[in-house]
């Protein structure tokens, strides 16, 4: 199959291109790019106006498959993300049963091979069960080709058996991912720890339950020379301590989420349980102290953590409501309309931290337009508006923390290894 | 201008206004006279069904509650579960739209987890008067304290108050402490250091963990019950500790102002958290608290009533 994209704003931070380029896909491959592309393709997109980006590589998302499909399956999970212009996604190990030996690994590749509707890489758990308790088979989880390790939801609080995990993630090449949340600080927390926390009367999560654990598995990498990557970072001192890391040659990559990047605890006034999530909402100045770090290139990735649940998990008390946030198709958006019209950051550097430098992290080659590369590639109309409702989700969850907000920025097209996978139904 | 009730929730004091507040309070005084008449009774809610959904255990707010709706002529029905709905396997929404489905026009939910009535109110076209949630609000209680402060001083405005005790577990001190800052009350909040929730200054207060400091200036005094009986026989030698440290008695009310009004929430427990000549004594207002709920939570179910009746004409229309 052929792809033509005419007329679009191309925009490719991995060869410094910013302007209107026609692009040519043909197999699973781009085969051109260049100013004016003529002749005809089996497929004909007309761009003009619209923004054409590598398509998202999400390194963060829980698809719930096996174990929990009433929340997610790979089939709505992967078509969930083609709505939202994710390509690429790295899929989390705490499934039921967690992804931690080859056999569950050979078992979760039968289900994507069959049903995933974008590329899905798989990451694995540290130790068996996830329980903190016993290392995983690491170097034959390499050799079933996951992309790299996590227990995330948890923490390793083992230190001498995280130290271990690191050793032989360096020795391997593997990326260590790490959940940092050390759970005794966080003493049963539902909020952030602080005033909201005091005038709600819920119990509070501290920052530094966090940034201590940071602290801790910045400290391993830098003995172990593993190559770190921190999830969702939600507080000012994390990002100042991975600051310091990366200045002192740590192999140290980070993450943060659009929810900690753009929404502060002050939301949570009215306990809405889709604002509920682990590390939660913190203040404005964490806030602040992120999209810096984002902006100065302290963290690299926006990653959604798509974390589904049912209604019933969250149409329940606050501190009984699961914790968690569905984003594969509202990260774009919420990043168009928080980072970009704001005026925090040019789509070049918006792509780059949706896409390259992901791709860059899990050595996939993605994230990229230049010729040769997979086709992986959306177009978009960055300034069409819509409002996030319940009954728009392709998602089989619907816990939103955008729910009611206006965002801006559609999904037009979404093209997966050279398929045009995705066309947006309500494009005239 | 005169302000106007328009909500049809009370769900706590956080979300009023000072006029919203004031409101209420000048609606009880309105109400309180209807206690002392021979027949205690007006028609205002004459029709209406009051529910109260009690999931903790209670017996003067919801005795409270139903002495202010039967004085309104409502019919009243209570529900009280000593188990909380978790265990009953039924949602709390569940729950709620059952007795809404019964044509219920005021529920009443005491619940121990936060943001409970908020939740319920949201999904409910029933009013919800939140009657304490879990460590967050109980906006009748301290509506009835700032009703008795006002009867009994004459004004909230510049008086300073001090509230002592578990302060982090207590809905009574947070509700307390939005309303008395709202209507331009000093507020001080004393208690051991552990008890003193994070940044609650940024609510507008000062804490101390001096029972001294906290009395020397104060106009009023709001002691909070101290909730040791979880801990059981262990619970003594602190109980002793906390009179000890933080007690109100006699000694300590001599350095404080001589007319200091002495408040509690109740239930008591004396020799812990007050001394019982204190409790008994001239300056304490704990009986004139329980008379005043009364009329303050007439006011509450009254309005409410009001509200929700002129948001469905509204809808009609």
């Amino acid at each position: 199959m052929t792809i033509l994209i005419k007329n679009g704003r191309l925009i490719d931070p991995g060869n410094n291109i910013d302007g209107v380029y026609d692009i040519l896909t043909e197999g699973a491959k781009i085969s051109r790019v260049a100013k004016k592309i003529s002749g005809s393709a089996d497929n004909m997109i007309d761009a003009s106006g619209k923004i054409v980006m590598p398509g998202i590589v999400d390194m963060h998302v829980h698809l719930r498959e096996p174990g929990r499909e009433d929340k997610e399956t790979i089939v709505t999970g992967t078509r969930a993300a083609l709505k939202g212009g994710v390509t690429s996604l790295l899929a989390m190990p705490n499934t039921q049963p967690a992804i931690d030996c080859a056999e569950n690994i050979k078992g979760l590749k039968r289900i994507i091979d069959k049903s995933a509707a974008v590329n899905v890489l798989i990451c694995a758990a540290i130790t068996i069960g996830r329980n903190g308790k016993e290392l995983s088979g690491i170097a034959r989880l390499k050799k079933e080709g996951v992309s790299a390790i996590s227990d995330d939801g948890a923490s390793v609080d083992d230190e001498q058996l995280m130290s271990e995990a690191m050793k032989i993630a360096a020795r391997e090449g593997l990326l260590v991912i790490s959940h940092c949340e050390d759970k005794a600080l966080a003493s049963g927390g539902v909020v952030n720890l602080g005033a909201i926390s005091t005038m709600l009367g819920l119990r509070g999560i501290s920052r530094e339950s966090e940034y201590r654990r940071v602290e801790r598995d910045l400290r391993l990498a830098k003995k172990s020379r593993a190559r770190l990557h921190i999830a969702h970072v939600s507080c000012k001192q994390s990002v100042e301590l991975i600051a310091r890391a990366k200045a002192e040659g740590v192999k140290v990559t980070a993450e943060a989420a659009p929810h900690h990047l753009l929404l502060t605890e002050d939301e949570l006034l009215g306990f809405d349980t889709n604002l509920k999530m682990n590390p939660p909402l913190r203040s404005r100045e964490d806030r602040d102290a992120l999209k810096e770090g984002l902006i100065n290139g302290v963290i690299d990735v926006i990653a959604s953590d798509h974390a589904p649940h049912t209604e019933n998990e969250k149409a329940i008390e606050f501190e009984r409501a699961e914790f968690g946030v569905i984003g594969l198709e509202t990260e774009l958006a919420a990043t168009i309309t928080g980072l970009l019209k704001s005026g925090s950051m040019d789509w070049p550097l918006l792509a780059a931290k949706l896409s390259l430098n992901p791709s860059k992290i899990l050595g996939i080659d993605k994230g990229a337009l230049g010729v040769g590369m997979d086709a992986d590639i959306i177009v978009i109309s960055a300034d069409t508006e819509w409002a996030v409702e319940k009954d728009g989700f392709v998602s089989k969850s619907k816990n939103s923390a955008f729910l009611g907000k206006r965002l801006s920025g559609v999904v037009e097209y979404t093209i997966v290894n050279g398929n045009l996978a995705y066309r947006n139904p309500g494009h005239a | 201008m005169p302000v106007a009730w328009t909500r049809k929730d009370l769900l706590g004091l956080r979300e009023l206004s000072r006029e919203e507040i004031g409101l209420i309070l000048s609606t009880a005084e309105s109400f309180k006279e209807v206690s002392t008449r021979e027949i205690k009774k007006v028609p205002a809610l004459r029709g209406r069904t009051v529910v109260n959904m009690f999931y903790e255990p209670s017996t003067r707010t919801r005795v409270s509650f139903e002495i202010a709706a039967k004085r309104l002529s409502a019919d009243v029905i209570n529900i009280a579960s000593e188990t909380s709905s978790v265990r009953k396997g039924e949602t709390l929404i569940d729950t709620g739209k059952n007795i809404e489905a019964l044509k219920v026009d005021i529920i009443v939910v005491r619940h121990n987890y936060s943001g409970a009535a908020a939740m319920l109110a949201r999904n409910l076209r029933a009013s919800v008067i939140n009657a304490g949630d879990g460590w967050h609000e109980h906006p009748t209680q301290a509506l009835l304290d700032m009703f008795t402060l006002k009867e009994k001083l004459g004004r909230i405005e510049g008086l300073n108050v001090s509230i002592v005790g578990d302060i982090a577990h207590s809905r009574v001190a947070r509700s307390n402490i939005w309303g008395l800052t709202k209507l331009g009350a000093r507020v001080m909040v004393c208690a051991p250091k552990m008890l003193i929730p994070a940044a609650i200054e940024e609510m507008g207060v000062k804490a101390t963990d001096d029972i001294d400091e906290a009395l020397s200036n104060a106009d009023a005094v709001n002691v909070l019950r101290m909730q040791f009986e979880r801990d059981g026989e262990s619970a003594f030698p602190r109980q002793l500790e906390y009179f000890k440290k933080f007690g109100i008695t006699r000694e300590r009310l001599e350095k404080a102002k001589k007319d200091i009004i002495v408040m509690h929430p109740g239930p008591l427990n004396r020799g812990i958290e007050i001394a019982s000549d204190i409790a008994d004594g001239g300056n304490s207002v704990i009986l004139e608290q329980v008379t005043n709920g009364i009329a303050v939570r007439m006011a509450a179910l009254f309005l409410v009533a009001q509200a929700n009746e002129n948001i469905t004409h509204d809808n009609i229309d």
